[in-house]
């Protein structure tokens, strides 16, 4: 455990990340002391504004502060990628230990299922599931976090198979600790590594789903405010509000960049042997 | 190669009755009967019509075995009904129309993404460190953030808006059929170039990435070692040796990434009001047409899944040991 902080403290991008993470998170619990305005309150005589000393990222279509919205949509998006991720890592770890600890019959289907998630391009099934319910932030949570577990499940099947056969877990069997005990105690708790990566770098990945969705206008509805729901907007006005497209994808970037970094540094310090390719082992 | 294949087939038939069934699952997802939803902006008179056309299309007066048994039926016939939309045509001969577009522009984007991040991974790599590795590092980690369609509206600010170059919408202009032959050709260049570019954003970042680190692996291999040894200038070293090898995960991911070729272009769509199944698909979706979201959900997984197929027997054609490993080799 102390390697694994004295490595992540030597890598300055992913120390950089966390920097922004928390940052991000102190603003979004903010939000109410932060913000200028009241986000939601329309000013016909001020209708979009380009940015100025009172509104320094200018005023929607309403009249609304636009700086005001963001940091008050930086709750959705967090609140989203951590609720979503958290969904589909309870999720993935439960059918990734089920397959892995059990092979044969309950490993084949649950593979399978893998598989039959994978065949549907996500957006396709996102945007199918959403068109029969009625879109809010819980139902976003909830369609994202079941529709992006796929990869836990994988990573936890694996590594179940491979630790299953270690000693320590033998010799606990041996013993005759049940096999509830010889998951909950002696592997999962070893198995989690990778998980906490795959959550890291799921944040993101959620994020930028949900603000697709909410740009789109299928996502979280107005007057919410969320960064895709000001970029739905500034597409309509892209010819004469610049201000409406430009921050609040700025914005997103920034939270991805931020979380991709700190992921890829977790991965990095708790297995070397981890590191691949660069970013997108999650992705998109 | 043929048991392989057989195998491959196969296993492809419970996926296929599964993605009847999830899509099945699906309109079964809305709280109480679906025919009491909201159908969108109707009129009450058109919702009605349109309550007992799905009551109809997917029986839904039945028990529930009866009622998959019958969209199961309807489905192998390639029925997927009538569109809501005021024009109430089938919903295959929507999708059927559109498919060509999105081939069109997700080939393009495949073949540019090769045509760059191939050499570009290949020149970080051979020149680890340098100014030029740097620079696209960093690149490819904003590629790997940026939100597409954000990308799409700045793409769309600075060339559209600004500079007036290039057209941010559709697929030609109004007067599209007032122009020489030559003009057309160079009028449909100009609507792709933007669509295009945004749709390489994330492939020319994780493909070029995967490809320096295939070949920062290669490189530092004996057989590398040996070619340079015999005194073989570093270009040969480069271009005859090390590259086949480096490639072969490259191909792993083109087939990983040949399923995105249906339903990978959902956003670019959108933005620019290019006429292919994502655009469709979103309309279908905003106007609650449920027969045609229906319809394009059970298509686009099931191209996917003869992707993958076809993926899967390429694969099997190319590296031996895949087809002789088993049933999961790949994965």
């Amino acid at each position: 455990m102390r390697d694994f902080w004295r490595a992540l403290a030597r890598n300055r991008l992913a120390l950089a990340g966390g920097a922004v993470v928390l940052v991000l998170a102190a603003v979004a619990v903010l939000a109410p002391v932060l913000a200028p305005a009241d986000p939601n309150r329309p000013d016909v005589r001020r209708i979009l504004e380009p940015p100025s000393r009172e509104h320094p990222f200018g005023t929607d279509g309403l009249g609304r502060d636009v700086l005001s919205r963001m940091l008050y949509g930086a709750r959705v998006s967090l609140a989203v990628g951590f609720v979503s991720v958290g969904i589909a890592t309870v999720v993935g770890v439960v059918l990734g230990a089920l397959a892995g600890y059990n092979a044969g019959l309950i490993d084949a289907v649950v593979m399978r299922l893998v598989d039959l998630m994978l065949v549907f391009p996500r957006f396709f099934l996102l945007l199918a599931v959403l068109a029969f319910l009625t879109p809010s932030i819980w139902t976003i949570m909830a369609v994202i976090g079941l529709t992006s577990w796929m990869s836990v499940a994988r990573l936890v099947r694996a590594e179940f198979l491979s630790l299953k056969e270690r000693e320590f877990v033998l010799w606990s069997q041996a013993v005759g600790a049940s096999g509830f005990r010889v998951v909950w105690r002696h592997i999962l708790p070893n198995a989690l590594a990778p998980v906490l990566v795959a959550m890291t770098l799921g944040i993101p990945a959620a994020i930028l789903t949900e603000s697709g969705l909410s740009f789109l206008g299928i996502g979280v509805q107005p007057p919410v405010a969320t960064w895709g729901n000001i970029l739905n907007e500034g597409k309509d006005a892209i010819e004469i509000a610049w201000w409406l497209s430009v921050y609040p994808g700025l914005a997103i970037l920034i939270t991805v960049l931020a979380y991709n970094l700190l992921g890829e540094g977790i991965r990095d310090a708790l297995d070397p042997r981890l590191r691949r390719a660069g970013p997108g082992l999650v992705g998109r | 190669m043929a048991l392989y294949a057989l195998r491959r087939l196969v296993l492809a038939v419970p996926l296929l009755v599964g993605i009847t069934f999830v899509s099945f699952v699906v309109i079964h997802l809305a709280p109480g009967d679906p025919t009491e939803l909201q159908l969108g902006e109707m009129s009450p008179e058109a919702s009605a019509h349109a309550r007992q056309m799905l009551r109809e299309l997917y029986g839904l007066d039945q028990p529930l075995v009866v009622q998959y048994w019958t969209w199961l039926r309807r489905v192998a016939q390639l029925d997927f009904g009538r569109s809501f939309a005021p024009d109430g045509r089938p919903v295959l001969d929507k999708i059927v129309e559109r498919l060509p577009v999105t081939l069109l522009l997700n080939v393009i984007e495949m073949v540019v993404i090769l045509l760059v991040a191939v050499p570009v991974g290949i020149l970080s790599a051979t020149r680890q460190y340098s100014l030029f590795d740097r620079v696209t590092t960093v690149l490819v980690f904003l590629g790997f953030a940026t939100p597409d369609f954000w990308f799409a509206l700045l793409l769309m600010l600075l060339f559209g808006v600004q500079l007036g170059w290039l057209p941010i919408s559709g697929l030609r202009s109004l007067n599209w059929e007032y122009l020489s032959f030559w003009r057309q050709q160079w009028d449909l260049v100009s609507h792709l170039i933007l669509p295009v570019l945004v749709a390489t954003l994330g492939g020319l970042a994780a493909v070029s990435r995967y490809m320096r680190q295939s070949m920062l692996e290669v490189i530092r291999q004996d057989y590398v070692q040996v070619a340079r040894a015999k005194g073989l200038s570093e270009r040969i070293v480069i271009s005859k040796h090390a590259l086949r090898n480096a490639l072969l995960p490259i191909v792993t991911i083109l087939g990983l990434s040949l399923p995105g070729l249906v339903g990978g272009s959902v956003i670019v769509e959108s933005v620019f009001a290019i006429p292919g199944m994502g655009q469709l698909m979103v309309q279908a979706v905003y106007q609650r047409d449920y027969p045609v979201v229906m319809g394009n959900l059970v298509i686009v997984a099931t191209l996917t899944l003869l992707a993958n197929l076809a993926a899967d027997l390429v694969y099997g054609l190319v590296d031996p040991r895949i087809r002789l490993a088993g049933r999961r080799g790949r994965r």
